[in-house]
């Protein structure tokens, strides 16, 4: 918590002048019971009306400025907690956008959204509460002994004494309850996990009949959750009538001891009216700042989270001298003995891989799942890094490169087809901000798309719903196709990007693929052998090793792991 | 972002008999006015039905919020006459009124009193809490059983039509959002009543004269209420807007991360970022900063009233026409008395976003139902001896009203039977599975086996019929075990370890180092995809269904494991009608019958060969696999 304050930095004279602030407005209120106590004192004592109503005038008038300051106060605190967010907002996202796909592998997508949204917006609410209430809390409490202390030293040792044990009984309370509200958190992950396999996987629950051994699981995830709630509420129903007690018990301690000691003639009465202000105004900020106390771990928690996020320094940079050396040579791209592996994994996903890609010609990958084709193809726009050896486009490392010019050399089409909000035109380009329209239907029209485009009431202007909800996975994988030769990139890459097109779409747009792809390097990942069979080189992958290399005749005679994935999927007469 | 809506913690002083020291609004942020409440009174009607069953615990807790709230409200009265009595000893010894004594024995009894006053008062108030706690959570447990056991219910239209994290929303969250209300705001409703009405009570019999200044700030406080609401009200909105806008982006560039790496996108990414949180920011402090003022106005008016009873208070004492003590006891009540009124303004939002909530989980409850079963003894006749024959007759249907997507479609599928299902993607394939096992219901015609309505068997009975394999492998969070024992309840570890092995999936469990103890994670990502295939599969085999529905995999499955799976299906479709989803030629030529799909309709149906004679849509789609000349040879 405390290492994200540094981003409260620009703010921090508004800081100052807000707890300033705080600091007037408590002392003010902490002023409101003295003045009361020159009422009964010197006004009603003495009877005189009209000090009466000139101390009351001015009681009115210190409110007003205590009320001025608070709302100058708040009007600092939260452009101070705002800013605070904006800048933690801000740098985070900068930050997380320079991460390379390994840290998204790391800290997964979906924590690192809640980081970015949730958890910042939890700190801010948080700071802002701090810095108008958790300042009062320690000033109230403070100006409350000072102002106390100075009415009656002595009395003030019924305070002095009422702390202590107020504070344990939140602490015991706080102590027994706070770790049922814990398992209460898991109880509820329990719950939205039984709940969350139902609903995915409600076709299979009915088909299987298994309806009532579902409700029995939830029932008894919902169960546990309750008995859990209902104990840690209880634990915590104590808690407030404790603290009532307690303040209670103090002021009429006050009472009895302020009155023997105004017997003995050592204290006023007005005085005693005060001084039972004071000790209120303590006990109650002792019980704000516990309240106070409870927020921050949860705060914690998430500055902890974001504090992870800011601390992870992207593994992908570019080198130094990278800007300097521009000037490069296009040519094909070269795998040179690349071995790779993910970060903890025991076995590297790529060991030894070596092949050429030339321009104008189209290399194929093949091999199962968890043969690495993906993993290879995504060392290419550098997304990981190698372990050893090294990827070449002509005659420079990728490592050598900027990020920047190597991804613009690059048209990446990935597995799963990802379009974002906008319309189609949009969509298509993103891959070249400056296509004209004729480009763009170019693009469209070798990508298999421009009749379902056109077959859309608003054509290019379609927007797509969150992600393109509103296409079929073949739609979408078409519109990502046109996004990335809308670059007119030196090399493509497609990672097993037709495998929603049905058979004759996918053929209709190799055949015009071919045309469009004359001069540049293809490099298609695929699973279905008639996508790959045509291919100038196919290069068959078996955990992380390249297990055949050559054209389909070549590997037919020579490959028999390409042999079997053949067989698997074509009958005898396809193949010959 | 319902997260926006936390409620604040329960204020201090929320209790009964809180004596408010001057200057604290508790931290009674603003609760965002949300939506409101379509059916306000219904909604709120349906919900304490829910509450019936507590009605007697609930009459206790009522009574102890009450007992401990009047208790509350006598005491500032008692304290005030110990000041009194303490101040008369005082003004005696002042005046030098001879035989002016303190009255301790007077006073001594007073605080006697008042000890057992609190005591009562804060053993009431835990005892309501405590009561509340049980009421309150084992309403929602209902609610959410209820809400549960509704799902099951539901026909798979409903979950089709939207996604889960809005169903888990409701379930979860929103219920989670009436338990807290009931918690808290229930009992804090009743006690800021009665603390209102008792205080006013008790002001009047001090001073009604006072009462009435008193009461001429409490018009100040509504307009600072509604002034404050008013103008946050378009900044709150804003900010939520504003929220919304930041969350999808994030949401949209980190799932997309690859993309906007691959395309260089990454300023273009920040740049949209910075506007919305620019946006965010105004839009942000601003509500808060309004909202945040209410505090510090609230206080200012709470002032006035203090001020004025403090000189009224001490005019009315010198005048001798009040006592000294009652001043302190109306001091007291003044401060008691504005907070129940803020109190209630942040109720009031509580209650309209709780019955938002409530009314979303009767959303759920409300929906249509499935049809329900024919009776299961009628069906029992025709169950025995099933061997699967599947009619469709003149069947229509379509997922909307006016969208027809199958018309009049007549298949006759004998026992035994292999149908392969093809077409391209999104065709509709599974339209048939949902209308087979009766996931959805058709429109016209009849869907029958061996001879019945497909309508007249009980759900169960009909869904025990078929198996089904899909290519999105459903597995929960437990033991292999546990998973291949879903298809059928009650079986024993021998069967489960024999369908194992037909569904060639034993060889690969026991390589595990728990074997059939290991337990799946949340995503089942410790076994492979093609692993997952073979258990639904073993799954399927103990189930020993009579009519199969398989979904061939494509992709994302090693060759290796594809083989055995290709050899578990074809064991498990020995003597069954199969319906499969295929995609692998071999599969297709060598059914019995071949349903060729595009966009939801069946446009062909006959085997290989007539399909190819046909020269229709499948001879095209088969033609077309083999592109310009490379292993051209077809067969004819």
């Amino acid at each position: 918590m405390l290492r994200l304050l540094r981003f409260l930095r620009p703010y921090r004279y508004m800081v100052i002048m807000t707890m300033v602030f705080v600091l007037l407005q408590s002392i003010a209120n902490l002023y409101l019971p003295t003045l009361m106590s020159d009422i009964v004192n010197e006004g009603i004592v003495k009877e005189d009306t009209a000090y009466i109503w000139r101390i009351g005038g001015f009681m009115l008038l210190v409110s007003a400025v205590g009320a001025i300051l608070s709302v100058c106060a708040s009007y600092l605190a939260s452009r101070a907690a705002s800013g605070f967010g904006m800048r933690l907002r801000s740098s985070v996202f900068r930050h997380i956008e320079r991460f390379s796909l390994q840290e998204f592998d790391k800290l997964s997508t979906a924590s690192l959204i809640t980081r970015t949204t949730n958890d910042i917006t939890q700190v801010q609410q948080v700071l802002n509460m701090m810095l108008r209430m958790m300042v009062m809390a320690p000033m109230m409490c403070i100006g409350g002994i000072i102002m106390a202390v100075s009415k009656d030293a002595k009395l003030s040792l019924v305070i002095i004494g009422a702390i202590p044990i107020l504070a344990l009984a939140i602490y015991v309370i706080g102590s027994k309850g706070i770790p049922y509200f814990k398992t209460m958190q898991t109880k509820i992950d329990r719950l939205n996990l039984v709940l969350r396999e139902y609903l995915t996987g409600i076709r299979v629950v009915r088909a299987f009949n298994r309806t009532e051994h579902e409700r029995a699981r939830f029932d008894q995830a919902n169960q546990d959750l309750t008995a859990t709630a209902i104990k840690a509420n209880q634990i915590m129903a104590a808690m407030m009538p404790i603290m009532m007690l307690m303040m209670n018990v103090t002021s009429i301690a006050i009472i009895w001891f302020g009155g023997l000691r105004i017997s003995t003639g050592h204290m006023q009465v007005g005085d005693l009216m005060a001084f039972l202000q004071y000790a209120m105004q303590i006990l109650f900020s002792l019980m704000m700042a516990s309240m106070m106390f409870s927020m921050v771990p949860r705060a914690s928690a998430s500055a902890l989270r974001i504090h992870e996020v800011l601390t992870t320094d992207p593994v992908i940079l570019d080198r130094e001298q990278a800007e300097a050396k521009k000037t490069r040579k296009s040519g094909e791209v070269i795998f040179d003995q690349v071995t790779f592996r993910y970060p903890g994994a025991e076995k590297p996903a790529l060991s030894s891989v070596s092949f050429t890609a030339r321009p104008g010609q189209v290399t194929a990958i093949i091999g199962g799942t968890g043969s690495g084709k993906s993993t290879l193809v995504s060392l290419i726009p550098r997304f990981y890094d190698v372990e050893c050896g090294s990827v070449r486009i002509g005659n420079m490392d990728v490592r050598d490169l900027p990020q920047n010019t190597l991804r613009s050399i690059i048209g990446f089409v990935p597995q799963k087809a990802l379009l974002f909000t906008g319309t189609i035109a949009d969509n298509v380009r993103y891959g070249n901000e400056g296509a004209t329209d004729e480009e763009v239907e170019q693009a469209l029209q070798t990508a298999q798309a421009s009749d379902f485009v056109a077959a859309m009431k608003d054509g290019l202007q379609t927007v797509l719903a969150q992600g393109g909800a509103n296409l079929s996975g073949g739609q979408k994988q078409r519109l990502s196709i046109a996004r990335a030769l809308i670059r007119k990139p030196e090399i493509y890459v497609f990672d097993d990007s037709f495998s929603a097109l049905d058979f004759k779409t996918d053929a209709k747009l190799r055949a015009a693929l071919k045309n469009e792809t004359e001069e540049a390097i293809v490099i298609i990942v695929a699973q279905r052998v008639n996508t790959v069979m045509d291919a100038d080189q196919i290069i068959v992958l078996e955990e992380g090793e390249i297990a055949g290399k050559g054209t389909h005749h070549e590997l037919m005679d020579t490959c028999d792991v390409y042999k079997e994935i053949v067989k698997s999927q074509l009958t005898e007469e396809e193949i010959a | 972002m319902s997260e926006q809506q936390r409620r604040t913690p329960p204020g201090p002083g929320g209790g009964p008999g809180a004596q408010r020291p001057m200057g604290f609004g508790g931290p009674g942020m603003m609760t965002m006015p949300g939506q409101k409440a379509k059916n306000f009174k219904g909604t709120l009607r349906r919900l304490l039905r829910y509450l019936k069953p507590y009605r007697f615990r609930l009459t206790i807790v009522f009574l102890a919020a009450a007992l401990s709230t009047v208790f509350g409200i006598l005491s500032p009265k008692l304290l005030g006459n110990a000041t009194t009595t303490i101040f008369e000893g005082f003004m005696g010894k002042l005046k030098g009124v001879p035989g002016a004594t303190f009255d301790f024995g007077a006073v001594w009894q007073i605080i006697l009193t008042l000890i057992g006053l609190y005591l009562f008062s804060s053993l009431f108030a835990y005892v309501q809490q405590y009561l509340m706690a049980g009421i309150a959570q084992k309403t929602v447990y209902a609610l959410r059983k209820e809400a549960n056991e509704k799902l099951a219910r539901l026909p798979l239209k409903y979950f089709d039509g939207r996604t889960h994290g809005e169903v888990m929303s409701r379930i979860v969250n929103d219920v989670d959002t009436i338990s807290g209300t009931l918690q808290q705001s229930l009992t804090q409703m009743i006690t800021s009543v009665i603390t209102l009405v008792g205080v006013i009570i008790m002001m009047l019999t001090i001073s009604p004269l006072m009462t009435v200044i008193l009461m001429v700030t409490l018009p100040l406080s509504f307009v600072v209420i509604k002034q404050v609401a008013a103008r946050s009200m378009p900044h709150f909105k804003g900010q939520q807007q504003a929220i919304g806008e930041m969350n999808g982006h994030v949401e949209e560039m980190y799932t997309g991360h690859k993309i906007v790496k691959a395309f260089g996108r990454e300023e273009q990414a920040i740049e949209k970022f910075e506007v919305i949180n620019e946006k965010l920011y105004n839009s942000g402090w601003k509500a808060q900063f309004i909202s945040g003022i209410m505090m510090p106005l609230m206080m200012f008016v709470g002032n006035i009233g203090f001020v004025l009873v403090c000189v009224v208070g001490g005019v009315l004492v010198t005048r001798g026409s009040i006592l000294i003590g009652d001043v302190q006891a109306f001091i007291q009540y003044a401060q008691q008395f504005s907070q129940p009124i803020t109190q209630t303004a942040n109720i009031a939002n509580i209650i309209q976003s709780t019955l938002v909530a409530a009314e979303r989980v009767f959303e759920i409850l409300d929906e249509p139902e499935e049809s329900t079963d024919v009776a299961a003894d009628s069906a029992s006749a025709t169950a025995a001896g099933l061997a699967g024959h599947v009619r469709f007759e003149n069947v229509s249907f379509g997922y909307k009203e006016n969208e027809p997507l199958i018309q009049n479609m007549n298949i006759d599928v004998k026992p035994g039977m292999t149908v392969a299902i093809v077409g391209p993607t999104g065709a509709g394939k599974t339209t048939l599975v949902n209308l087979l096992m009766r996931f959805y219901e058709i429109g016209e015609g009849r869907i029958t086996i061996d001879g019945t309505d497909i309508r007249e068997l009980p759900r169960s009975e009909l869904r025990s019929k078929f198996g089904m394999v899909l290519q999105d492998t459903w597995l929960f969070n437990g033991t292999i075990k546990e998973n291949i024992a879903y298809g059928r309840a009650g079986v024993n570890d021998e069967e489960i370890v024999q369908a194992a092995r037909a569904a060639h999936a034993d060889h690969f469990v026991r390589t595990l180092p728990e074997g059939y103890e290991t337990t799946l994670n949340e995503e089942a990502s410790n076994i492979s995809q093609g692993q997952k295939q073979l258990l639904t599969i073993a799954r399927a085999f103990l189930a020993d269904p009579t009519i199969l529905i398989l979904d061939e995999a494509t992709s994302s499955v090693d060759t290796r494991t594809e083989l055995l799976i290709q050899k578990a299906m074809s064991g498990l479709m020995k003597g069954r009608t199969s319906f499969v989803i295929a995609h692998r030629l071999s599969t297709i030529r060598d059914a019995d019958l071949i349903l060729v799909m595009n966009q939801g309709t069946v446009i062909e149906q006959g085997n290989h060969e007539e399909l190819l004679e046909k020269g229709g849509f499948y001879a095209d789609l088969y033609n077309s696999q083999f592109s310009e000349g490379s292993t051209s040879q077809q067969v004819s």
